[in-house]
């Protein structure tokens, strides 16, 4: 779409998303509307369920982005082409199963708990990753790899100064996809008992007090939005330099 | 073996669910396509709204979930309404995304051919544009409807009904077969939907 201007993403979202978020915090605290609702929502327990749910989502994404990345590049070599093919339909079935079924599953074989999250979150998000490291690489022309191999370049050499530099920017994408997935798929980590900002929303539906259930609707929301912004910031880092 | 026992013992249950959940999604995905379809055709003239617009769905759609239910609790209710509502809010993006994207993607000399014919702007959107942008908005429609499939099971937990009940009443009770039920049937009806509907956009694309 070549009429679309090009966003410049800039800073001052960033901080509008942070100081939305205490402010929400703050304001939810000093205004809880109802004795229940002041026992959940105090800055101690709003941050240790901040640091539950970042915790979490970067925990994964990290695992995630270190095995989907070098099994990405692992089944887009030549000799494995055949198993890239597979895996890559495998990845396109496993995306259309939806994250509560990932977690539900997680939770028959693992039970209750924050291991039983990470393993769910690093499992759903491996898969935009691997698939978006494979079609970089794979994405690049043969006749840029054939350059470099007349330049007497060693594979390896090709894998790290040729073809990761020109897919990255495609994986890049990939990880951001995965991560705001995560913060949205690690709502539902309350449901298995890891907490997170899907425990005020969860408590909120339950005992039916609106600023619990607001609380938590505004501070996971923030969080999504302040990821997908800031690796959207990385992205365009990356395609403006590569 | 208990779960096999399960499925069998349960088998109208399971129907019954599956029935409910295959009827929230439809009926999100009709309105969601009436306007979806409505609002990408309508950026498409109006250029200075297409920015503002896919936007706005960007960000509905960075907004988990559950926190998007939570947000319409207040306004609709517990019950189906919310799921609904959640689930059109949803499917949105993508509709809209692709209509706009499938009419832009149109040759221009098709459309100045139309109107060389003397056709008018709405018989060249009817008989041309959609057309032609048909496949585009049903890849679309299909994301959508792979994408909710996940949602309405959450939307389950709200009182929407369907098979994400399987899900919540087996983790509250601690069966896990039942939790296992309802994650295995979750899955199987968006790889199916996944697959008939990419089947009928292949038949569109000829």
């Amino acid at each position: 779409m070549a009429h679309r201007r090009t966003r410049v993403k800039s800073w001052l979202p960033v901080l509008l998303f942070i100081g939305g978020a205490v402010a929400a915090a703050v304001y939810f605290v000093e205004n809880p509307g109802s004795a229940m609702a002041a026992r959940v929502l105090t800055y101690d327990h709003l941050a240790t369920l901040a640091a539950q749910h970042v915790g979490m989502v970067v925990i994964s994404s990290l695992l995630a982005a270190a095995t989907a990345l070098p099994l990405g590049i692992l089944i887009s070599r030549p000799r494995l082409r055949l198993l890239g093919l597979v895996l890559e339909n495998l990845v396109n079935i496993g995306q259309t199963i939806p994250s509560i079924a990932v977690i539900a599953l997680s939770f028959t074989v693992l039970g209750l708990g924050f291991n039983t999250a990470i393993f769910a979150l690093w499992l759903y998000s491996l898969l935009p990753i691997l698939r978006n490291t494979y079609a970089g690489i794979i994405s690049v022309p043969p006749g840029v790899r054939e350059a470099a191999v007349g330049m007497g370049m060693r594979p390896w050499r090709i894998l790290l100064r040729v073809e990761l530099p020109l897919a990255f920017p495609i994986i890049m994408a990939g990880i951001r996809t995965a991560v705001v997935v995560n913060v949205g798929t690690a709502t539902l980590a309350t449901f298995i008992g890891a907490g997170g900002f899907g425990h005020l929303i969860v408590t909120g539906i339950m005992v039916r007090r609106l600023q619990l259930l607001l609380s938590g609707c505004i501070l996971s929301a923030l969080l999504a939005m302040l990821c997908d912004h800031l690796l959207g910031m990385v992205e365009e880092k990356v395609k403006t330099s590569a | 073996m208990g779960f096999w026992s399960l499925v069998v013992s349960r088998w109208n249950n399971i129907l019954e669910s599956t029935g409910e959940h295959i009827l929230i999604v439809v009926a999100a995905v009709c309105v969601a396509v009436i306007v979806g379809v409505a609002l990408g055709v309508v950026i498409t003239y109006w250029r200075s709204l297409a920015g503002p617009v896919l936007y706005f769905c960007q960000v509905v759609m960075t907004i988990p979930s559950l926190a998007m239910l939570g947000l319409l609790l207040p306004v609709f209710g517990i019950g189906y309404k919310t799921g609904v509502a959640t689930l059109i809010l949803y499917s949105l993006l993508p509709i809209v995304r692709n209509t706009y994207a499938g009419i832009q993607g149109i040759d221009p000399a098709i459309i100045e051919a139309a109107k060389g014919m003397g056709m008018r702007e709405t018989t060249i959107l009817r008989r041309v544009k959609l057309p032609l942008a048909w496949s585009v908005i049903l890849a679309g429609i299909r994301t959508a409807v792979v994408m909710i499939i996940g949602i309405a099971a959450i939307a389950s937990y709200i009182g929407a009904g369907g098979l994400g009940e399987f899900i919540f009443r087996g983790i509250s009770q601690w069966n896990l077969q039942l939790v296992l039920l309802g994650a295995v049937c979750v899955s199987l009806l968006a790889v199916l939907a996944d697959g008939l509907l990419k089947r009928v956009e292949g038949r569109a694309r000829r």
